[in-house]
């Protein structure tokens, strides 16, 4: 086996890694990026259940104890497959103490210090706050309830060409349309454009250290129907490490690493946050719909019954996001569609005993579907999942050739992260069936654990050793020269969309990382300009098949 | 049906199709039909096809139908004799079970701590997604041979290209006030 070397060797294309790729390639530093997934652009992502199609091929769905966590597995990672919805984190959030009883952020960071680097990211993204045309029938109800119940309801900042949405409600298997901003219109062609050696369904197994200081990253090929299949393998060396796997594998690569580099800080793989999310389905009274918040579509015949259509997250509720609130009692409400296959099975069927998410009143829940309304709760949890043993080979089982593994995370919620979702879970009942316009049920953690789609905290950043197993400039404790900047350095729940805060911390890491590879003897300035307007259409070179 | 000691293909297929029919049940295919336990109208997990969702390579799951479906049996044959049940001899001893206590043993089984509980999820997520998603077909072909479960849930055609467009999509008016402290970028403060 020939192994090559590089500079910078980025581990994941999602925020983390493409943000990296982008800046030290285009600072002039030779930059190789690993990622497991396919390399996929528009003409790729179907509108498609079938196994096989980019509805399973640009996903992982690891299930663990206690806790199941959906990721992206593509070039663009997280960008491609989820809604686009980019608030920035609210200033209470980065004073949390969470788990360990004292501010869990370095103190170097708040949302003063961050916002100039959220200004960055939110410029390369092009993140938009919708206006009320843009805003589909699901968000539209989702406010009118709001309203009736006397809160407040904002439209969501995405970033999505809105001109160009279909409001087709495929998004989660990438868009057909080329309307969603991911990272493949932006970091990822600026970071080709530069030079950065993109490789797909190339999956990091282990990181080694060398004698000179520098790592030697051992990698296998994956197969691009199969993943479960094993094409070969290969090693790379380089003086810097960016992993940016995801909060739910850039832990398990460490863990897996430990017999060669040595032994990993205590909090790497520990203080897992699923940042607090937890799922509602009202199934709306569509006569009371029309009735008590005198909503209707074509003809005044149908109130809602629109489901189907849309796009993610478009109206959120933020009156939770109140700093007086103790911590736990914090959270917002979004509208978010979930397509069938992947959660449908999680609903339960209102006034049915347990188990309510099978048998005859769910499959008559199921006959509503498109007079359901899914809330999308994100809370404040205690960071309590861990990691156990690393599993062979990437970060879990695989079962199935694409999408489904079991994986070594194991989270068993505190009183505290339960009491958040008793709160959140009350808050949508009082909104949604107020004045019989709709049934609520939480989703059931019986069957895979509570389920997140924003793993975060895995390999947190932090000023203290013992709980942080990153320090503020996002290097590995111990580790000189490894550098984590996807969402497990984000040290807990955010009570929002993550992919913000993870892209702002990414770029605000960037400077430092720039000064380690200096000086490990690697010529690299800083100071690229944010890659803005760099393709109007996806990048397609050196796509894989 | 003649005897569970029988034919081994056929106890596997009347197995998990009352496994799957418990999951989303469906009405009886003919008036003998045992393996569908006819609780609900129109057609089930099993109409909308389970076992061609299960014995799709791409699950995973398709070599642990065998032990499944034998040990899911051991496990019928000790509920009936817990609880006292007389079971009929001619059928596999989940199916004849009620679909009650079909159902009672499927949620010990899914239960939090059940030391087989992956194998029975995994199970009931690929008949659950045989109904609610048609995931062993295209989509565009399932909505054209008119699959009970999209049909069911009301799942909309797409356009002539195969593709979905929704050119009505909102109401579009103000519907709510936006919370005080937003900043002008549209983020909470």
């Amino acid at each position: 086996m020939t192994v090559e070397s590089t500079d910078v060797l980025v581990v994941g294309s999602g925020f983390g890694g493409a943000i990296a790729a982008y800046h030290l390639a285009a600072g002039g530093a030779r930059v190789v990026v690993l990622e497991r997934g396919p390399w996929l652009s528009g003409k790729d992502f179907e509108h498609d259940f079938l196994l096989g199609s980019s509805y399973t091929r640009v996903f992982d769905f690891v299930a663990g104890d206690g806790m199941s966590v959906l990721s992206g597995n593509c070039v663009g990672g997280g960008s491609v497959v989820y809604f686009a919805a980019l608030p920035r984190a609210p200033r209470f959030t980065f004073e949390r103490h969470g788990s360990i009883g004292r501010r869990m952020w370095p103190s170097a960071i708040n949302r003063d210090t961050l916002d100039p680097w959220y200004d960055r990211i939110s410029e390369a993204m092009v993140v938009e706050q919708q206006t009320w045309d843009d805003v589909t029938f699901a968000g539209g109800l989702w406010a009118a309830a709001c309203d009736h119940a006397g809160r407040t309801a904002n439209p969501v900042p995405v970033s999505v060409d809105l001109s160009k949405c279909t409001n087709c409600n495929w998004m989660m298997a990438g868009c057909r349309f080329d309307a969603k901003r991911s990272l493949l219109f932006s970091y990822i062609p600026a970071a080709v454009s530069h030079g950065a050696d993109i490789r797909p369904l190339h999956e990091v197994q282990r990181i080694e250290r060398k004698d000179d200081g520098s790592y030697r990253v051992r990698y296998t090929t994956i197969d691009e129907v199969d993943y479960r299949v094993h094409t070969g393998e290969g090693a790379i060396d380089a003086k810097i490490i960016v992993l940016a796997a995801g909060a739910g594998a850039t832990p398990v690569i460490l863990k897996r690493s430990e017999e060669t580099l040595g032994a990993m800080p205590h909090a790497v793989g520990r203080y897992f946050s699923g940042n607090g999310e937890r799922l509602n389905t009202a199934v709306l009274n569509e006569d009371r719909v029309r009735d008590v918040l005198g909503l209707s579509r074509a003809g005044g015949r149908i109130a809602y019954e629109a489901n189907q259509i849309g796009k993610g997250p478009v109206v959120a509720n933020w009156d939770k996001l109140d700093a007086s609130l103790p911590e736990y009692g914090r959270f917002s409400l979004e509208q978010l569609y979930f397509p069938p296959g992947l959660g449908t099975i999680l609903a339960q069927a209102p006034g049915v005993a347990d188990p309510a998410w099978f048998g005859p009143a769910k499959k008559r829940m199921l006959e509503q579907w498109k007079s359901w309304l899914i809330i999308f709760q994100m809370t404040e949890d205690d960071n309590e999942g861990v990691f156990g043993p690393p599993p062979p080979t990437g970060n879990a089982f695989r079962i199935s050739q694409q999408m489904l593994g079991r994986g070594p995370l194991s989270y068993d919620p505190t009183p505290n992260t339960l009491s958040g979702w008793a709160a959140a879970d009350a808050e949508v009942k009082d909104i949604l069936e107020r004045d019989g316009l709709a049934e609520v049920t939480a989703w059931t953690n019986d069957l895979v654990g509570a389920y997140t789609v924003h793993p975060l905290a895995s390999c947190r950043i932090g000023d203290d050793p013992a709980t942080s197993a990153l320090d503020d400039r996002h290097e590995l404790r111990g580790h000189p020269g490894i550098f984590v900047t996807d969402g497990s350095a984000v040290p807990g729940a955010l009570t929002v969309n993550p992919a913000l805060t993870i892209g702002a911390l990414a770029e605000r890491a960037i400077p430092g990382i720039v000064r380690a590879a200096r000086e490990r003897g690697v010529a690299v300035d800083y100071g690229a300009p944010v890659p803005v307007g760099v393709t109007s259409t996806p990048m397609t070179t050196g796509v894989a098949g | 049906m003649g005897s569970p000691t029988g034919d081994a293909e056929e106890i596997q297929v009347l197995t998990l199709e009352a496994y799957a029919d418990t999951i989303i049940p469906g009405e009886r295919r003919s008036a003998d039909d045992r393996a569908i336990a006819g609780v609900a109208p129109g057609g089930g997990a099993v109409q909308a096809g389970a076992l061609e969702m299960l014995n799709d390579p791409a699950t995973g799951v398709t070599a642990g139908l065998a032990p499944l479906s034998q040990t899911l049996n051991a496990h019928a044959t000790a509920y009936a004799a817990e609880i006292g049940l007389d079971l009929d001899g001619t059928v596999p001893p989940f199916v004849s079970l009620s679909y009650e206590h079909r159902s009672a043993l499927i949620a010990r089984l899914v239960a939090p701590g059940h030391p087989e509980k992956d194998g029975w999820v995994l199970l009931a997520l690929f008949s659950y997604m045989a109904y609610d998603s048609a995931a062993h077909m295209h989509t565009t072909d399932a909505i054209a041979a008119g699959h009970p479960g999209l049909l069911s849930m009301g799942f909309g055609k797409p356009d002539d290209d195969g593709l979905w467009r929704f050119r009505e999509h909102s109401y579009g008016r103000a519907l709510a006030r936006p919370h005080p402290n937003t900043t002008s970028s549209g983020s909470p403060a």
